[in-house]
């Protein structure tokens, strides 16, 4: 099978990369692209550890093929923290110690970011809706939205 | 013990030296590692519950282009059966190498019989599909109640119960007084037979690895799990590789819970490598995952309590039978031992059965067996509290354990602080609060006690302090939940020095000594014991090295505040000498500053917990919603409070699922009809409150900081509890989990019928 060239921007910077038609868009980050941030938990898009932007719009990267990534805006992970300063959603995780093994943070940040992008002030209620599609096993979600609703209130500061 | 009073960082919620790692994405798990030259693994497996597997024909998968290997259970050492026993841990190898790969027969769908390395991904799954695998399908058995009657399909031909060919593989008994005595005492006695349903650890991350052979056989094996030593050992067993030519490197680990204290690719990956000579890469899809690792037992528990009108248990019986899966090992001593441990019961039977059926293998899950156990002895507590006319609490804590109780599984019990979290639970906003009003749904609040055993073993630590004056701890134990964060605070607080000047890293299996599994709840407690003495021999080296430059008497000298001092004015008049000092002067004072301490650790205190939860009934729906949960546990001392509240609320998270929604459900071909997180359903983020955690500090006395194992025991209490707090709503009570809403919805309809007829 003969592979397809993708142009597209990934974290703000022009990239291009070939895939084959049946890729996701996971597959690419996390392989040729080296962009292991972004993790695979299901496949299925039940999980959201694999959580990345499109245009700003939440999307399970499992569940994209990577040729649809033609002339869009990928947001992942590795572009959130800039120049070594953490964005303070990553700060407020760490503090709330909202992270025990880790392997979900990543998404969890992602849909957290876009949350508060759509809606800078939500309630409680609504943080644990919009994160509804993220698993996390270890941390039963209490610290990861109190990190989520801090953030918003220092973000709107 | 010399707990430190004024604690600069113990009790501190530092920021963990893994966070920033895990927060930008750079934390390497085990699918993120890749080598140059690597292949793609992959395992074909049996699509029958039970078969004997008469013959394997791999030359076609062979002969396809782009495939470098295939294994087969002739390339996997055998522990054959009749040699006894070869343990590893809670392990036994016979088990284990039949596990990883099928040798004589099939017993489970998904268990592996063969496995290929190709180029591609798809290559290793299309030659999967070219490996012919000559079958006698057999009848097969799944459920305990079928597994066990006279009739029943055998897995295990050799296997004897009472003489004759028999699922139950093995049997535990506790036994205390005389119960034929003790319930003639009592004035209410209760007896109920409970079910639990196969449940999973579900960790997000999949099993993985990466390992390369060198033509001189030194193995590398890149993977996550619960024990790189652990994954070296069982690699080597398996493989007949020596230990000390294979290098374990842990990677991060993406949850475990019990089910990474073993393993499942390592020695098929390396036996690939090492048949191939390229590296070779293995990750399970989230239906192997869910298919061929390990859930916990389903269990058949029934539980009978007598006490007197005065609230006195006088005489107490469990019998646990726990479904092991396609080879024995059900954590029978979890739900036999730990069950009836917080209470004084003068008169106790307590036996667990191992059966085993056609199913996948069990696998530790968070105090392993404990939560089966406690789901019906804390709901019959219940029962008998209500049938005396006692406040649930009021009951426990007349029959609390204490220190001088002889527990049923043998120990007379220390200092313990059953009691406090019983007092605490009582005392709590929570328990003194209405339900409120659930506007037309019904509320409903539930107690319940649990115990787990917590672990010491194996530890090994290295501290060195670098050339700078900063200090690196190297650890052997994987860190699954913030035990890096805590390992910092204590070093800093020995030292005395500020925490973000200690690092702390996770060795790999030749660069830091034996350490046993993260499991048991016994990692905090261990390491912290290797990283104390090990701290505590370079202060000495430091007051030394200072001595020597003041040409005074070491014990002249004094550690403070991350410096030497003189001890008294009469020792003389020196300046400190700080540890950045002293590790500059290092090379001409005797050399390198480290040490090193490992140990078998000993005196690990159990621990205990009680939990208030509410729950709210949609009866239309059928759904119960945990609207509040206040988790109270003796945590001996909260190192980092942040990751020991963490561990509380997963732990009552991980509980509320296994007590409303999860479980395995098996089709009529006796194949797992719901292996994703779709079907399977894990508590998301809209389904849960605010867990709230009040943390009973009663330090032990036998560490150096008080610490006893925290992460367990949250788990036990829950599904008893939100069992008690839908009766508490509903009136109706359910012995069978999960309480999902189905099952509600029709406990439901048959009031609505009942009450009509």
């Amino acid at each position: 099978m003969s592979k397809i060239h993708v142009t597209t921007t990934i974290n703000g910077e022009p990239t291009e990369f070939l895939c084959a038609p049946d890729n996701t868009m996971l597959d690419v980050l996390r392989g040729p692209l080296g962009l292991t941030g972004s993790k695979e938990g299901c496949s299925s898009g039940d999980c959201g550890a694999c959580s990345i932007t499109v245009d700003g719009r939440l999307v399970c990267s499992c569940l994209m093929l990577a040729v649809e990534a033609e002339g869009h805006e990928i947001g992942t992970i590795e572009g959130m923290a800039k120049g070594g300063k953490l964005q303070p959603l990553q700060q407020k995780f760490l503090e709330h110690a909202a992270l025990q093994c880790g392997i979900c943070t990543p998404g969890m940040l992602v849909a957290s970011d876009a949350l508060l992008r759509k809606n800078p002030n939500p309630t409680e209620e609504e943080v644990r809706f919009w994160l509804a599609g993220n698993l996390c096993r270890c941390t039963g979600y209490d610290k990861i939205v109190r990190a989520v609703l801090d953030a918003a209130a220092e973000m709107r500061r | 013990m010399n707990v430190v009073t004024n604690n600069k960082w113990i009790g501190q919620r530092t920021i963990r030296p893994d966070g920033m790692d895990k927060v930008t994405g750079r934390a390497q798990f085990a699918a993120d590692f890749n080598m140059p030259g690597q292949i793609w693994g992959k395992i074909l497996r049996s699509p029958h519950p039970h078969a004997r597997i008469r013959g394997i024909n791999t030359s076609k998968a062979e002969k396809l282009p782009g495939v470098k290997a295939v294994v087969t259970a002739k390339d996997i050492v055998d522990f054959p059966i009749e040699k006894g026993a070869v343990p590893l841990g809670i392990q036994d190898m016979r088990w284990m190498c039949r596990n990883v790969m099928a040798r004589e027969k099939a017993l489970f769908p998904g268990h592996p019989v063969a496995a290929v390395a190709a180029t591609t991904e798809e290559i290793a799954a299309e030659a999967c599909k070219l490996i012919e695998v000559d079958y006698e399908v057999l009848p097969w058995t799944i459920e305990i109640e079928d597994a066990i009657k006279p009739d029943a399909p055998v897995l295990h031909e050799w296997n004897k119960w009472e003489g004759k060919p028999s699922n139950i593989v093995g049997r535990l008994e506790h036994k205390k007084g005389d119960i034929a005595e003790g319930f003639k005492q009592a004035d209410v006695v209760i007896e109920r037979t409970f079910t639990t349903r196969p449940v999973h650890q579900g960790y997000i991350e999949p099993h993985a690895c990466t390992i390369s052979v060198a033509g001189d056989g030194k193995t590398t094996i890149w993977s996550s799990s619960q024990g790189q030593f652990m994954v070296r050992a069982m690699t080597s067993l398996l493989t007949g590789i020596p230990q000390s030519d294979i290098r374990a490197i842990p990677a991060e680990i993406g949850g475990g819970f019990g089910g990474k204290t073993i393993i499942y690719l390592e020695p098929i990956a390396t036996m690939l490598a090492k048949k191939s000579g390229r590296p070779v890469k293995m990750v399970m899809t989230r239906d192997e995952v869910m298919r061929a690792t390990g859930p916990t037992s389903a269990s058949r528990s029934t539980v009978k309590i007598g006490a007197t009108k005065d609230g006195r248990i006088v005489a107490a019986r469990g019998t646990f039978y726990l479904q092991a899966g396609a080879l024995p090992g059900s954590p029978i001593r979890g739900a036999a031992g730990c069950s009836f441990t917080p209470y004084d019961i003068p008169n106790l039977l307590s036996e667990g059965y191992d059966v085993c059926s056609n199913r996948s293998k069990v696998a530790a899950y968070r105090a392993p067996g404990a939560p089966i156990g406690a789901y019906a002895v804390e709901c019959v507590m219940d029962e008998v509290a209500e049938a005396l006319k006692i406040d649930p609490l009021d009951f426990r804590k007349i029959n609390g354990a204490k220190e001088g109780t002889k527990a049923s599984h043998g120990p007379v019990l220390p200092r313990i602080g059953y009691i406090e979290t019983v007092e605490a639970a009582k005392a709590s906003p929570h328990y003194n609060a209405p339900l409120g009003d659930g506007h037309g749904k019904p509320r409903g609040r539930g107690v319940a006690s649990g115990f787990w055993f917590n672990a010491g073993g194996e530890s090994s630590a290295q501290v060195n302090i670098t050339e700078d004056g900063n200090v690196v701890v190297t650890t052997g134990h994987p860190d699954i939940g913030g035990s890096r964060a805590a390992i910092a605070n204590i070093c800093a607080e020995l030292l005395g020095i500020d925490y973000s000047r200690v690092s702390v890293i996770i060795g790999d299996t030749q660069t830091v000594g034996f350490s046993n599994l993260t499991g048991g709840s016994r990692v905090l407690f261990a390491s912290a014991m290797v990283v104390t003495q090990s701290t505590e021999k370079i202060i000495q080296t430091l007051r030394e090295r200072a001595a020597k430059i003041w040409n005074i008497d070491p014990e002249a000298v004094k550690w403070e505040n991350g410096a030497a001092h003189p001890s008294s004015p009469n020792a003389g008049q020196f300046e400190p000498l700080t540890l950045a000092e002293l590790a500059d002067k290092a090379p001409a004072m005797g050399g390198p500053i480290g040490a090193g301490v490992q140990l078998n650790t000993q005196g690990a205190d159990g621990g205990y917990g009680t939990h208030v939860c509410d729950v709210e009934i949609d009866t239309d729906l059928g759904i119960a919603r945990v609207i509040r949960y206040t988790a109270v546990q003796d945590v001996g001392r909260a190192i980092h409070p942040g990751y020991v509240e963490g561990q509380l609320q997963g732990g009552v998270v991980q509980g509320i699922g296994w007590a409303l929604n999860e479980e395995y459900i098996y089709n009529k071909d006796g194949k797992v009809d719901n292996a994703g997180f779709l079907d399977y359903r894990m508590p998301v983020c809209s389904d849960m409150p605010m867990i709230d955690c009040i943390m009973v500090e009663i330090p032990n006395p036998k560490h150096p900081q008080g610490v006893k194992g925290v992460g367990e025991v949250p788990v036990v209490p829950v599904m008893a509890a939100v069992a008690n707090a839908i009766y508490n709503a509903l009136g109706i009570r359910f012995y069978s989990l999960p309480m999902s809403p189905p099952k509600i919805s029709a406990a439901l309809d048959a009031n609505v019928k009942q009450a009509a007829e």
